[in-house]
């Protein structure tokens, strides 16, 4: 529930909290409001040469001519110019371009190489004894980069690959050279070095001696995780994680392959897969509710595109539906059944009192959910409802888990009209807060109402010259405040 | 052009020089006209360095983005591709040459890889069959970018992501590297302090590098006196926090990339008079921001509610100067005058830029939403219920508010509270889990990792103390006239940057218990200058220290940190250098697991 009103009003009287306002607002409008006309004059006063006014040269679109990106745009148009319009030049989009996502340069980004035919991978390839782990120092005569075979140590090794020099592992045949090796590319910290000696291993060592090693030189485990990673080599990466008995990491990367599958059963049943894996308890509640969602959306959407098609449904007819269900959150899926579903009884799959227990949604999210997909429906019956069913006592008041003022503005979002809102901005607890929603919905009943419960005679004699002249509540204000039995406190 | 790099303590463009040299001779090494290939994401970062006209100079007549397919046709000698080193790029460039072939084979290849050649992408190019085709492969070292006056970075947008969740420390061999080139130019840093497990490997590689290139003494007089490492994991809540100076507000409204913003076009609209406004433009307004505009660096750094009066003060002053013409009575005059209207045309521009930024920021800063999340936040900064759950983030999933912002403002009540308490936390969870989507899983997973959104492991909550003692929370932050750094978030003083005053006066010392609460080792270097480059300091001169902030900084400690070095008696003045320039909103966003699929 809200922090009560009287309560946070205190806390900001005495408050040490500074919120950030603008001290002196008038003031500091009136400001901008200065300033901007004392632009506006002088543009007037330079009208004539008011072409080259700024510094810069600046494109239509706004960078500056001359920069880069606006190079690349320019240079690249004017050769396809014929076909589009000389103003606007702009490369040819219709072939996506490289993802900006991901900054730089670093293993996070460096694996991410479109598969050819069959999946590719890099030990396939290494594994061709034709092929050398190497670089051509192409600055350099051919003549001269015949030495990569020369006798470096594991040091100078790793040295040389991090100025990009030519190199050859293939010499380290021994565990403890392999190891040297890779301890001192740890040591370099150079993500790319690391890799390809991780590589070199992959390759030469057996999987067991390799976990074993990696386990005591977490930052080469890591990178290796990360490499599988970004080579998709699943098979491997699991069997190390199982290894190191990494069980969670494993749950979770399982899981995750859930989003590429784009086939809504497949996906589901992927997900079924997923429930045995050895996810901590809280994250094993949350994919079974995972999986018994979408399973749930794949019925639903069957169900109900088919009453669409048949045209029988009013509401399908009144409200076509503008997506599919399916993959929505279970929140939506919730407003979806209270849109489309809400009468239907508890033992359907789309009934909301259905979805509301499976899921265990809290009282608060059920109500807020069913308020905004019954008001948008206009159904206030229903929203009268939600208010007084829990009445099982008889009480004829309404109660509601969450504040009123939050109501009031749900259902004015949903443009209810002013007698609904009316209704609701009169249970609103604390007064101030009821005579502003009142003020800014025009509830003039409410606004009397506190007035007169106030027994504030002078803001009552304010109000009612903001009301019509000769309307029902000028009549109103003046009987209240010609009683005699009300005693004023001012 | 980019003389706003050389006003500063540091003449900056002493390193942009250096990199538009390297840039020259590898061009001319590929001699004869050129058609350049971007990788799209790379002509940000070096709009910072060159412009078209100096690869124009040297014969570069097309520029085309790197994308699958056959290569546009272009007149030209030599083709070059300027990649980072992924390996998927490497597969798209394949594809390039293998189209050519087939053409007419007269162009030459040349590859130039930012910030470094990659032996695993060279390895991609050589399966693919392509290597060969390339005449020069060479790397071209972008580092350390000058960005402004006082500011470098490196813009690696991943660095935060890749050292704190992958334990990939690639970035920290850059800013190693960067920092080398640094001294390179600059001279020897004497003293090196540093907080945090980064920091401590950088200052590690840097030493080590310094000992292999033994044999040449650097002879330049150093211009830094001190270098401050800094992990961004020591300071976690900063970013959280909505910034409240001008630059740190039009970032976190629409976000500055590589110095550039974009806006809503409507403010901007040039009405003339006698033209009815018929075609707006439809496209953002582009504009760029840095010091070399004369107002901007003057209110960038202020509290958003000074931002008015500014200017404000600036209209009067630019009126009164157009105003100067009635004056103007002689041919004299009239000539001073006219010779005077284009700068004064181009403040007068200036200004009605800046105060329709202000007018779009004050819509923001005035509503009730924006009001409303500030009060939360500062209930957290200042420990109050962070133990709770609290009603108004309750409030905001329920109406589906964006989820980063959910994210921030979770984030931000587990770190004030060092933790959350269990059942707080399964709580959040499991209402944005339903709301926004259970595959968040991974998302709310890599927030744990990353120490931002964590169940209480101790009964213990530190934070209460640390704030006492670095005085994080200031009750009358003067937004107006400040007199403390904590006016950039109008009361709380962010965390990084008074470790950074602590360490100039009195010294991390004094706050050692702090220091042990905060993640990672903090520790002091020195090296060695060799016999003659030590400094002799004027009486009253300032010293001047480079702070490096791993994993991101934000405007607002930027400006926190420019209000230190203009302090009269600080005595120190501050050179600020970051891997990239982040809000919370960009920095969570790095962390999600594949973000663009969270619902809208």
């Amino acid at each position: 529930m809200m922090k009560s009103k009287p309560d946070e009003e205190d806390y900001w009287n005495s408050s040490k909290f500074k919120a950030f306002t603008f001290d002196d607002e008038d003031d500091e409008f009136s400001r901008l409001k200065e300033s901007k006309q004392a632009v506006n004059s002088i543009r007037r006063l330079v009208e004539e040469d008011d072409d080259e006014d700024d510094v810069e040269k600046v494109s239509w679109s706004g960078e500056p001519v001359g920069s880069i990106s606006w190079s690349v745009r320019e240079t690249a148009a004017s050769n396809q110019r014929t076909d589009r319009e000389p103003a606007f030049p702009k490369i040819n989009a219709d072939t996506p371009t490289v993802s900006r996502s991901h900054s730089g340069y670093s293993l996070s980004s460096l694996f991410k190489g479109k598969t050819k035919t069959g999946s590719f991978q890099f030990s396939d390839s290494l594994s061709d004894s034709s092929v050398r782990l190497y670089a051509p120092e192409l600055r350099k005569p051919k003549s001269e980069y015949k030495d990569y075979v020369s006798d470096w140590s594991p040091e100078e090794t790793v040295h040389r690959m991090q100025q990009g020099k030519a190199v050859s592992l293939e010499k380290f045949r021994s565990l403890q050279d392999k190891l040297l090796l890779l301890d001192f590319s740890i040591s370099a910290h150079d993500g790319n070095v690391i890799t390809a000696v991780l590589i070199y291993l992959k390759r030469t060592l057996s999987k067991e001696v390799l976990f074993r090693e990696l386990e005591s030189r977490q930052t080469a485990l890591r990178h290796f995780i990360h490499y599988l990673t970004e080579t998709r080599d699943q098979r491997l990466l699991l069997e190390l994680l199982r290894a190191l008995g990494r069980t969670e990491d494993i749950a979770l990367l399982q899981y995750k392959e859930h989003l590429s599958i784009a086939d809504e059963n497949k996906r589901r049943d992927f997900l079924k897969s997923c429930l045995s894996l050895p996810f901590s308890p809280e994250d094993s509640a949350h994919v079974q509710d995972h999986y018994t969602l979408l399973e749930r959306q794949i019925i639903i959407e069957a169900t109900d595109r088919q009453a669409e098609r048949g045209g029988k449904v009013e509401i399908f007819q009144k409200f076509p539906r503008r997506a599919s269900i399916l993959n929505m959150p279970l929140i939506t899926t919730l407003y979806y059944c209270c849109f489309y579903h809400y009468t239907e009884s508890e033992g359907t799959y789309s009934s909301p009192l259905n979805v509301r227990q499976t899921f265990r949604i809290s009282e608060k999210q059920f109500f807020v959910t069913a308020l905004a997909a019954r008001a948008k429906l206009k159904a206030w019956v229903d929203v009268d409802a939600l208010f007084t069913s829990r009445n099982w006592l008889g009480f004829t008041r309404k109660k509601s888990p969450l504040g009123f003022h939050r109501v009031v503005d749900i259902l004015q979002k949903n443009s209810a009209p002013t007698q609904v809102l009316q209704e609701y901005v009169g249970l609103v607890d604390d007064a101030e807060l009821r005579i502003s929603l009142a003020q800014k919905h025009k509830c003039h009943d409410i606004i009397i109402n506190t007035y007169r419960d106030l027994k504030d005679r002078q803001q009552l004699l304010g109000y009612r010259g903001k009301v019509e002249r000769g309307s029902v509540e000028e009549r109103k204000i003046n009987e209240l405040l010609d009683n005699p039995q009300i005693r004023w406190k001012n | 052009m980019a003389a706003h790099l050389s006003y500063g303590r540091v003449n900056l463009n002493i390193l942009r020089e250096a990199a538009r040299k390297e840039l020259r001779e590898f061009l001319d090494k590929c001699s004869g006209s050129k058609a350049i290939v971007w990788d799209e994401y790379l002509t940000g970062p070096f709009g910072l360095i060159a412009q078209y006209s100096l690869l124009k100079e040297h014969e570069v007549e097309k520029m085309f983005t790197l994308k699958s397919g056959r290569l546009p046709s272009a007149d030209v000698k030599n083709i070059i591709f300027f990649v980072r080193p992924r390996l998927e790029l490497m597969d798209i460039i394949a594809e390039n040459v293998f189209s050519e072939d087939k053409l007419h084979s007269s162009r030459e290849f040349h590859i130039l890889f930012v910030p470094r050649r990659s032996m695993l992408c060279e390895q991609r190019l050589k399966e693919q069959g392509v290597l060969g085709s390339f005449i020069n492969i060479d790397e071209y070292i972008l580092d350390l970018i000058p960005y402004d006056g006082d500011l470098l970075s490196m813009e690696y947008e991943s660095a935060f992501r890749e050292c704190y969740l992958e334990n990939d420390q690639t970035s920290l061999y850059h800013t190693a590297k960067g920092l080398m080139t640094l001294q390179a130019l600059y001279g020897t840093i004497p003293q090196i302090y540093g907080k945090g497990e980064c920091a401590r490997h950088v200052a590690n590689m840097m030493l080590r590098m310094k000992r292999e290139f033994a044999g040449s003494q650097n002879q330049i007089l150093p211009v830094f006196d001190t270098l401050l490492l800094l992990d961004r994991n020591v300071d976690l809540l900063t970013p959280l926090a909505t910034q409240l100076t001008y630059e740190g507000l039009i970032d976190e409204i629409y976000g500055i990339n590589n110095g550039y913003v974009k806006l809503p076009p409507e403010k901007f609209a040039q009405k003339k008079q006698g033209e009815a406004s018929k075609d707006l433009p439809t496209e953002p307004k582009k504009l760029q921001l840095n010091s070399a505009e004369e107002l901007y660096a003057e209110i960038r750094d202020k509290n958003f509610n000074a931002v008015g009066a500014a200017l404000s003060k600036k209209a009067k002053i630019i009126s009164a100067a157009f105003e100067e013409r009635h004056n103007a009575k002689t041919v004299g005059e009239i000539k001073q005058f006219v010779s005077q209207l284009p700068h004064m045309q181009a403040a007068r521009s200036s200004l009605a830029n800046h105060t329709s930024i202000a007018e779009l920021i004050k819509d923001i800063t005035t509503s009730e939403a924006f009001f409303d999340n500030l009060t939360v936040e500062q209930e957290f900064m200042t420990g109050v219920d962070t133990d709770k759950v609290n009603t108004y983030i309750e409030d905001c999933i329920a109406q589906k508010d964006p989820l980063i912002k959910i994210l921030r403002l979770v984030c931000m009540q587990s770190v004030c509270n060092n933790g959350l308490k269990q059942k707080v936390f399964d709580y959040y969870k499991r209402e944005i889990l339903q709301t926004y989507g259970y595959e968040h899983i991974l998302t709310l997973n890599n927030l744990e990792k990353g120490g931002l959104l964590k169940p209480q492991t101790s009964s213990r909550n530190n934070y209460p103390t640390i704030r006492k003692t670095l005085k994080l929370w200031m009750e009358d932050a003067n937004e107006q006239n400040p007199n403390d750094i904590s006016y950039v978030y109008s009361g709380y003083a962010p965390l990084s940057i008074r470790l950074t005053q602590v360490l100039a006066r009195p010294g991390w010392r004094s706050i050692e218990e702090v220091l042990k609460m905060l993640p990672g080792p903090h520790f002091e270097e020195r090296q060695q200058l060799p016999a003659g480059l030590h400094k002799k300091r004027q009486q009253g001169e300032n010293r001047t220290t480079l702070v490096f902030f791993l994993g991101g900084v934000t405007y607002a400690e930027i400006a926190a940190l420019r209000f230190l070095s203009q302090m009269e008696d600080s005595g120190m003045e501050y050179i600020i250098a970051t891997t990239k320039l982040i809000n919370g909103t960009t920095w969570i966003k790095s962390l999600m697991d594949r973000p663009e699929c969270q619902t809208p």
